[in-house]
């Protein structure tokens, strides 16, 4: 089993790596992790863009109820994250809407939902009665036992997220930045931000049963984070976000399955490392290109003052 | 039949109108009951540099909502562009008040300036798609043309929110003309810019306005820095409206009329109008010492003060 000190790691990575695939529900982890990291990294990668992050976490936590109260009912976590996230979003975007009277706060109405689904969340755990000691994994995730009717599932909510942003996606980039002119230019602002909120909903939900609903930004903010930090090409950002979604997954998979550490904790610890690099990089690139300058005209007055 | 004499004239009338861009007769603005102005007249020719100017809070941008559209005028008629407004939104370049972008924002002008030519169209641009089609590289070299045409070139490809207010105005001009629109809507472009960027993008607009035989109509809080390329002005105050050119409506006559106080307009040395006075400004009063020497900058610094 994952997480086993039966399955030790060994320098041979593709001896490890055929170890770890030799188990099916490790493939279908991988299945499921690739599918999530690519929807993940698009639907993130315009939630960073429009400054969603608050609405993206209260989705996220919203699908903590949400798969415990499957459990409590007795159905597949999976469909309570969806049902959870996607309810939440369509709230957020409902009360979000701009009113005749005053502007929409959207940061408060979302953390009053916030702290509402919280509640819901524990007053679930706590009629399971106390036996439910999956709610570490609810919270922090888990790759154990994903079947293949999981990775259909998460298959199909994908290719829908993705093909709708693939649809939407040159408006709404327009809508996210420029949202008077976009408006004036005939592109439905509004209805793009709710449409987007509930795309937001489904990859939360998806996001949250690898990472658990308390660590889904490894994967929803922090690839588009690093990838925005490095470039301002839109395309190659994008590009970037799934590249590094795909590779923290994989890596944080292979990590967790060797270890005894949960896989939450090594997906989002690799995605923290590579915003800090990114982060660190692009910090010094200009420190030290004028550290070079000064260094240059420093020793330009020194070879001018012995000249002279 | 024999020909109607009446249809040949009205072709020739119509001819006569696709020059005229923007036609108000008896228009007026009502916004949440209230009349902001009304009877407004005014006739924009393509190539014509118009302002509206007036204190504010009088509906200078309630005029631009009326030409896109967004509002309807209560009275009168509006065509722009030959059409009802909103009907010619695709050759209308449209310029927001006070538009700065978060510093953090990771996207180049250029990208910016792209989507003001096709950023309403749904789908996404595929990677690479300017090698195999030739409509992609004619949008490239639009965009590129335009951001030549502004004088961005040098910094278009920079993070927007890491440029100044000047040169993101310019990249929004450019955004603005990507499209050739017949008639550009600009809503006060010279505000939160200094002295020297005020003067340069308005001599931009100017020439953009007779280059590319745009149609200008652009709200300003402040006549002085483009009074000297200005073809037409609309003034509205409290007291009504008026139209004309510069000469004919920046008088003491017409604006004390229309202020319903006392307003100097002043003539310096090398000719320009300097408006002197108006209820917007409460520090005017010590200007009217101050402006002996230097109007201009007197003027300036009390609508700062206004603003």
């Amino acid at each position: 089993m994952p997480g086993n000190a039966a399955w030790s790691i060994s320098w041979n990575v593709v001896r490890d790596i055929q170890e770890m695939w030799s188990l099916p529900s490790m493939v279908n982890a991988y299945r499921a992790g690739t599918i999530i990291a690519v929807t993940a990294g698009v639907v993130g990668w315009f939630m960073v863009l429009r400054r969603q992050t608050f609405a993206g976490h209260t989705i996220s936590l919203a699908g903590f109820p949400g798969a415990a109260g499957a459990v409590l009912l007795g159905i597949a976590s999976g469909y309570g994250y969806f049902g959870f996230c996607v309810a939440a979003a369509l709230v957020i975007a409902y009360g979000a809407r701009p009113g005749n009277r005053e502007p929409a706060n959207e940061s408060a109405l979302t953390g009053v939902v916030q702290a509402f689904v919280l509640a819901c969340g524990m007053l679930f755990v706590s009629l399971y009665g106390g036996f439910l000691n999956q709610v570490d994994n609810l919270l922090f995730g888990s790759i154990l036992g994903i079947t293949d009717g999981d990775v259909i599932l998460l298959a199909a909510v994908a290719v829908a997220v993705l093909g709708a942003m693939a649809a939407i996606g040159r408006p709404l980039l327009f809508a996210s930045v420029d949202p008077d002119v976009a408006r004036a230019r005939g592109v439905p602002v509004r209805l793009l931000g709710a449409l987007f909120l509930v795309l937001l909903g489904a990859a939360t939900a998806e996001v949250s049963q690898i990472t658990g609903s308390l660590l889904v930004f490894a994967l929803l903010v922090m690839p588009a984070a690093t990838a925005q930090i490095i470039t301002a090409r839109p395309g190659l950002s994008l590009l970037l976000t799934v590249l590094i979604g795909l590779v923290v997954t994989w890596a944080g998979f292979a990590f967790a399955f060797f270890t005894i550490y949960p896989i939450g904790f090594y997906i989002t610890t690799f995605a923290f490392g590579a915003y800090v690099l990114a982060y660190l990089v692009r910090g010094a690139g200009p420190v030290l290109a004028a550290r070079v300058s000064r260094l240059r005209s420093a020793n330009d007055a020194a070879r001018a003052a012995s000249a002279v | 039949m024999s020909v109607d004499p009446v249809a040949a004239g009205s072709g020739f009338g119509a001819s006569a109108e696709s020059d005229t861009v923007v036609a108000l007769r008896g228009a007026s603005a009502v916004v949440g009951g209230r009349t902001l102005w009304s009877g407004v007249n005014l006739t924009v020719h393509s190539g014509e540099f118009v302002a509206v100017l007036g204190p504010n809070g009088v509906g200078k941008s309630t005029l631009i909502k009326v030409l896109l559209g967004t509002l309807s005028s209560a009275n009168g008629t509006v065509s722009v562009l030959g059409r009802r407004p909103g009907g010619a939104g695709e050759r209308i370049g449209y310029l927001p008040q006070r538009r700065n972008f978060d510093a953090s924002l990771r996207i180049r002008g250029i990208d910016i300036v792209r989507l003001g030519l096709d950023g309403d169209r749904w789908g996404v641009p595929l990677p690479g798609a300017a090698r195999f089609s030739a409509r992609q590289r004619a949008a490239q070299a639009r965009v590129h043309e335009v951001i030549d045409l502004v004088g961005a070139s040098a910094y278009a490809h920079r993070p927007i929110g890491a440029l100044s207010g000047g040169e993101q105005q310019r990249l929004l001009i450019a955004q603005a003309l990507v499209r050739r629109p017949g008639l550009l809507l600009l809503d006060e472009p010279l505000d939160s810019l200094d002295l020297p960027n005020q003067a340069s993008v308005a001599a931009l607009i100017h020439r953009i306005c007779r280059e590319a035989n745009v149609a200008v109509v652009m709200v300003a809080h402040d006549v002085n820095p483009i009074l000297p390329y200005l073809d037409r002005v609309v003034y509205i105050a409290s007291g009504g409206a008026a139209c004309g050119t510069p000469p004919e409506v920046i008088t003491t006559e017409t604006l004390t009329r229309l202020y319903s106080t006392p307003v100097e307009v002043l003539r310096t040395s090398d000719g320009r109008l300097v408006v002197v006075g108006g209820p917007e400004a409460p520090a005017l009063h010590t200007d009217r010492h101050a402006h002996a020497g230097h109007q201009g900058s007197a003027r300036q610094g009390a609508d700062r003060h206004a603003g």
